[in-house]
Formats: structure tokens, sequence, C-alpha cells
């Protein structure tokens, strides 16, 4: 990657660290409410495929941890917080919440809660971006655990068979809520099991950005040159519990330790710093810049913003009905 | 009598049913190790072991399906459904494997397996987490339904459901599992049939089942109280088969019914009820029956919406005033 990249790859990265854990000081506080997943630990996942790709080009579809998802597709944080914070300027005009932040101009095309649910949505988009015939790919993040839904194996399957353009990028942090994976999963190395399908696979360190991205330009060039389909497995780690209500009971604090000695954050910062292209009172700066701007913006944004309006509970469960009547009424020209 | 939590009346009889046949065994996410997402299963692991108590990949339509083929060799297993939101994906072998093979078969397999779900909308879950989802069980020959209220029917539903030869759905809910209640301290066998009188009452039938019995009988002490109203609530905990004989014993003695339902209202509880009371005891009544039910929505998000989208006791009381022409 580019010097340039990195240094604005790290300014965002510290942006979706940051973000994070003011969500997780505003659930505390009662502002946010339902199920709360956060991202820490996994950020040179989504930043290094992305960077690979085209964010707000090519769709992107994930599971319930979708905040740092969207905001890298190019939705606006405000946005996304307002939707944590349940209000009318939300992502998903707080109907959604965190599990379903959605931005269609940045075809960030949602977070579904479901385990496995997007693997044939994505697969779907692919397939219209075929009978469109553009030059966008569909890119589908989801956990390791979601491997082990059946639909997992359909989907690869009828991708692969019909040569969608979609790359399905595993997250692999080694934990389906308080199950590892060697409890849940006969086989650890995910990609492995998508050889069945022809589908070429690949597997590589998920914490450092630089060989995420070179693995995810590999995964998208063969996508985006009309090569159907890739899967490409991250291995990383999500440091905090799987959502709010989690103690980590299930494994062990030295495990943590070790992953954090691998901080995806801290690896560019570093080798910033080593190249000469950063200080640590850059660093520093960055981080105190980008608080300034969560506090003073993002959450000030939410916290001014209105609540949906009652009288408007029943908006948008269909389309607006006046622009239906043809159809409802029979009354077709 | 010993007064305990929800999720201790369905933790004790999942032990003492492992304790007493080898075939009881149990399955579902997070239900070994961590004890359960509701703590319904907590100890069991260590107590059983895992081949026993059976932590689950996220593979719901598999292990739904796995557990039913061992019911045919008269394994009985409960297999846990993190929430019903998830029930969806194994409903396919629920539906079309256990809930046929006896009479297919001509009588010959039978699936005696117990599936256990949290339903119900708890706090900001969002639309693919709050789904109240017992009319889609209720319609199905073949599969049971029930859905306690109370710790004692938890436990004794639970107790009778795995001795049953068939399959029984059980129906909690995500905002119970710490409610109290007196369960008894013998085994106790709860009827899969039927229907309890939570109060009884001479002038109007509030019929409830799982939470919104709740509002029943807050909103019969609010009709007793304030407005000089005797409202009688029957507990509606079996599903299916719904109780022909409660619902029109009730009605034809207070000649009125209010049917109260966390779910929406299209082809639900009260629609079925109406029904029964049309066919049981339609000149019984003095005035025509009402339902309260939840908005026709996804569930909203916000936390106001959300209120304005699920009723509680006050719409039960506002329903009744209204039967009563006293609103
Ligand atoms: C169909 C379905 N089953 C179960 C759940 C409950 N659940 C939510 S997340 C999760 C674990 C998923 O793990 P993984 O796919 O590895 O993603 P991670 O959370 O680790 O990012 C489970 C079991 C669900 N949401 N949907
Ligand atoms: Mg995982």
């Amino acid at each position: 990657m580019k010097i340039e990249d990195k240094k604005r790859v790290l300014r965002e990265m510290v942006l979706h660290r940051r973000f994070e854990e003011r969500c997780y000081q505003a659930y505390i506080e009662r502002k946010i409410g339902g199920f709360l997943h956060l991202y820490p630990g996994q950020e040179a996942c989504c930043n290094g495929v992305m960077e690979a790709a085209r964010p707000g080009h090519d769709y992107v579809i994930t599971g319930y941890r979708d905040h740092v998802h969207a905001i890298k597709c190019g939705a606006d944080p405000k946005a996304v917080m307002a939707e944590l914070y349940g209000k009318e300027t939300g992502s998903s005009k707080g109907r959604g919440g965190s599990m379903h932040i959605f931005d269609g101009d940045k075809r960030f095309m949602g977070g579904y809660a479901l385990v496995g649910g997007p693997f044939p949505l994505a697969a779907g988009i692919a397939k219209a971006i075929q009978l469109k015939g553009g030059d966008e790919i569909a890119i589908c993040f989801l956990g390791d655990a979601a491997n082990n839904q059946g639909v997992f194996h359909e989907t690869l399957n009828m991708a692969a068979l019909w040569k969608l353009p979609v790359l399905f990028v595993c997250e692999n942090n080694l934990y389906g809520i308080g199950t590892s994976i060697e409890r849940s999963t006969a086989v650890i190395h995910q990609h492995k099991r998508v050889a069945a399908y022809n589908i070429p696979a690949d597997e590589c360190d998920g914490q450092d950005i630089e060989v995420v991205y070179e693995a995810a330009r590999k995964a998208v060039d063969h996508v985006r040159s009309g090569n159907g389909p890739y899967f490409l497995e991250l291995m990383t780690y999500r440091y905090r519990g799987h959502s709010m209500s989690d103690s980590r009971g299930y494994r062990s604090r030295e495990e943590e330790e070790l992953w954090k000695q691998r901080d995806p954050i801290f690896i560019l910062r570093d080798r910033l710093i080593k190249e000469g292209a950063l200080t640590m009172a850059d660093y520093e700066a960055l981080e105190k810049e980008t608080d300034a701007y969560i506090e003073n913006e993002v959450i000030k944004f939410s916290e001014e913003s209105p609540e949906p309006r009652v009288e408007d509970l029943e908006k948008y469960v269909f389309a607006d009905r006046e622009t239906q009547l043809p159809w409802l009424t029979g009354k077709a020209a | 009598m010993a007064n305990i939590m929800y999720w201790e009346a369905i933790q004790r009889a999942h032990d003492e049913e492992m304790a007493r046949d080898p075939l009881v065994i149990c399955m579902g996410e997070d239900i070994g190790v961590a004890g359960g997402t509701y703590k319904a299963t907590k100890g069991l692991y260590e107590k059983y072991g895992p081949l026993r108590v059976m932590d689950t990949p996220i593979s719901e339509g598999g292990f739904t399906g796995l557990g039913i083929g061992a019911s045919f060799l008269g394994v009985r297993p409960i297999i846990e459904l993190m929430s019903v939101n998830f029930a969806w994906l194994a409903m396919d072998q629920m539906f079309n494997s256990a809930a046929k093979v006896r009479y297919m078969s001509g009588g010959q397999l039978t699936a005696p397996c117990v599936f256990r779900s949290a339903g119900g909308a708890a706090h900001q879950l969002g639309a693919q987490h709050s789904a109240r989802m017992e009319k889609v069980f209720m319609g199905i020959a073949g599969l049971r339904v029930v859905t306690p209220s109370n710790p004692k029917q938890a436990y004794g539903l639970l107790k009778s459901a795995i001795r049953c030869d068939d399959p029984v759905f059980i129906n909690e809910h995500e905002l119970m599992y710490n409610m109290k209640g007196e369960v008894p301290d013998g085994e106790y066998f709860h009827p899969l049939e039927g229907s309890d009188i939570a109060r009884a009452g001479t002038d109007v039938t509030l019929f409830g089942y799982n939470i919104s019995v709740h509002w029943c009988l807050k909103a019969a002490e609010i009709l007793d109280k304030q407005y000089g109203i005797s409202a009688e609530v029957v507990d509606l905990y079996s599903l299916s088969p719904l109780d022909r004989a409660g619902i029109k014993a009730s009605v034809s003695k207070t000649h009125r019914a209010v049917i109260a339902e966390e779910d929406e209202a299209p082809v639900g509880v009260g629609s079925e009820v109406i029904a029964i009371i049309n066919e049981e005891c339609f000149f019984e009544l003095d005035a025509a029956p009402v339902r309260v039910h939840s908005a026709l929505v996804p569930q909203p998000y916000n936390h106001t919406l959300e209120k304005a989208a699920i009723p509680d006791h006050e719409d039960v009381v506002k329903a009744v005033l209204k039967l009563f022409g006293k609103a």
C-alpha cells in the first residue's frame, strides 16, 4: 500500500475503533438499546478488503456486527450513531437499530441478524450485477460460525455454478458467541471447506492490513475479471464479548492479551513510524482529534436529533399506497 | 412449594428427566458449556456430559432434524432454539418430519421430541429478533403447542412434554425467565391440554396466554378496583389444541370476551378463539368479542415506536371499558 493510503486508513481505523468504544459507553448510559455487537480487534479485515475493492461502488452485505462496514462504505458516522440512538435521522430512520444499518446510496446493503442469512442475498446481488452487466462485485462479510448453516453450502454451489461475481470474506475470530470454533466446527480453517465447490479460496492474517490488502487484491481481481466467486478467510479476534451481555467466561484473559499484542491499529501505526511517515505525537493527536469529532459532531448530532413520530409507526411497512394504486385496485391503464 | 424463577423451573425439569432416563438429551446453541442464553440448561453439561448435553453448531435446520431422527429410535431430545426468530430455519424439519411422521407411516414411527424456544418482544431487539410466532406453530396437525405463563407451568409442561409421545413445541418468553413463582416441591406434571383459570370472575372473560396473562391479571385488578367490573382471566397455556370446553364454559358464564395477544392480529390466537366462541356458544354473547393485539409492523427498534406497537394491560382495560360502553 502507498504511504498516503496507509496514513488515511490509519485515520479511518482509529475512527472505527473509537466509534465502537463510544458505542459501548453510550450503551452503558442506556442511550443505545437492544443488542450491540462491537468490532474492535477486527478493523484490518474490513479495511484491508475494502481498500482493495471500491467502497460505494461495490455492493457490501454483512451480519449484525455492521457499523464499521457501513462507515467504510461511506455511510456518515453521524447517521450510524443516530440509528443506534433510535433517531429519525438515523441510517434506517431509527427503525432498524444496531443490527440493521443500511445505506442504499453507498451500496451498503445492510446488516442482518440471522446468522448465515446474507450468504444467498450476496449471491443474488451478484446475479443482478451479472444481469445488468456492470463492473461491480458483491462482497459478503460474515463470521466463521455462520459457515455451519446449510445455506452457506447451498450458496457456494450456486455461486460457482453460475459464476457469480461475489467475494465471500470470512472473518474468522475463532468464536460464535461463547462456543469456540473447535467445539462447533469439524474444520478450523474455513477455506478448506470451500475447495469442494471449485471456488478459489485463501486464508491470511487478518490483523496486518497490508497482508489483508494483498490477499484481497488478488480476490477482488479474480471476481471483477469475471472468473466467478472467491472465498477469503481472515484470521482475527474480537476483543470485546460477542454482545453486551457477554462476560467472556469461555476464553482466557491470556489468550486475549496474546491477540492484543497483534493489534491491527498498532501494527499499522508502528510500521508508519518505522517508515518515517508518522510520529507517536502525530498518532496521539489523531486519537484526540477523532475523539473530539465523535463527541462534538457524532454524539451531539445523535443527541439533538428528533425521535420518529408515533403517527409514523406504520410508515415503511409497504410502498407508498398512492404509488401502487393501479395494481392494488386492478385499474392499471 | 418453592418460590423459584421461570428459568430455574425449566432447568429443574430438564435435570429430573435427564437423571431418570438416560435417553433424555438436550441440544442447542450455547446450552452446554455456556449454560444456555437464559440459563435454562445451567449445570447440565457438567452433570451429564457432552454426549447428552450437546452444544450444536449454528445449524438450526440440521440439528433439529438430527434430534428428530434420534427420536425415531426412542431418544427424547429437548431441542432448544435460542430464539423463535431462528426457529424459521428449523420449521421444515419440525413440520414436515416431526409433525407428520406418525401419520404418514401409519403409526409405525413417532417423534417424541420437545422443541423449546424463546419468543416475544424484549427490549428494542429490532425486526429480526422480536417475533411472536405462536400462530405459525398452532395450525400444524401432529404438533402440540404449549406456552407457560409462570414457573409452575414452565416446569410441569416441560415434564409432561418430555414424557408425551407426540412432538411438543414450548413457546417461552424472553422477558419471563427471571419471573418468580411457586412450584410444587414434588414431581408435578401439568396437563398438556386444557386451560387454567388464573382469576375467577363473572362479568367478562379475558383470554391470555404466556405474557398476556399478566396483562390480563393486571387489567382485572384495575377493572375490579376502579370500575367494579369482575373479570375472569383464562390462561390458554395450550395453544394447540385450544381448550374448546374451557372457552365455552367461561364465556357462557360471563357473556363477554376479550382476547389479549402480543402477536399481530391476522390469523392469530384471537381469531381462533373468536371462531371457537362462534361455534360453541355464539348465543351466550352479550357483545361482540374484542381482540387486543400488536400493530401489524416489523418490530421497530426505536423505544417509543416499539411501545406503541406492543399492547399492554392498559389496552386490555380500554377494550373492556369499550365493551361495557364506558369509553
Ligand atoms: C439463525 C440464527 N441462529 C442463531 C443466532 C444467534 N447468534 C447470533 S450471532 C451468533 C454467533 C455467530 O458467530 P460468527 O458467525 O462466527 O460471527 P461473529 O459474531 O463471531 O462475528 C449466534 C449463534 C442468530 N442470530 N441467528
Ligand atoms: Mg466468529
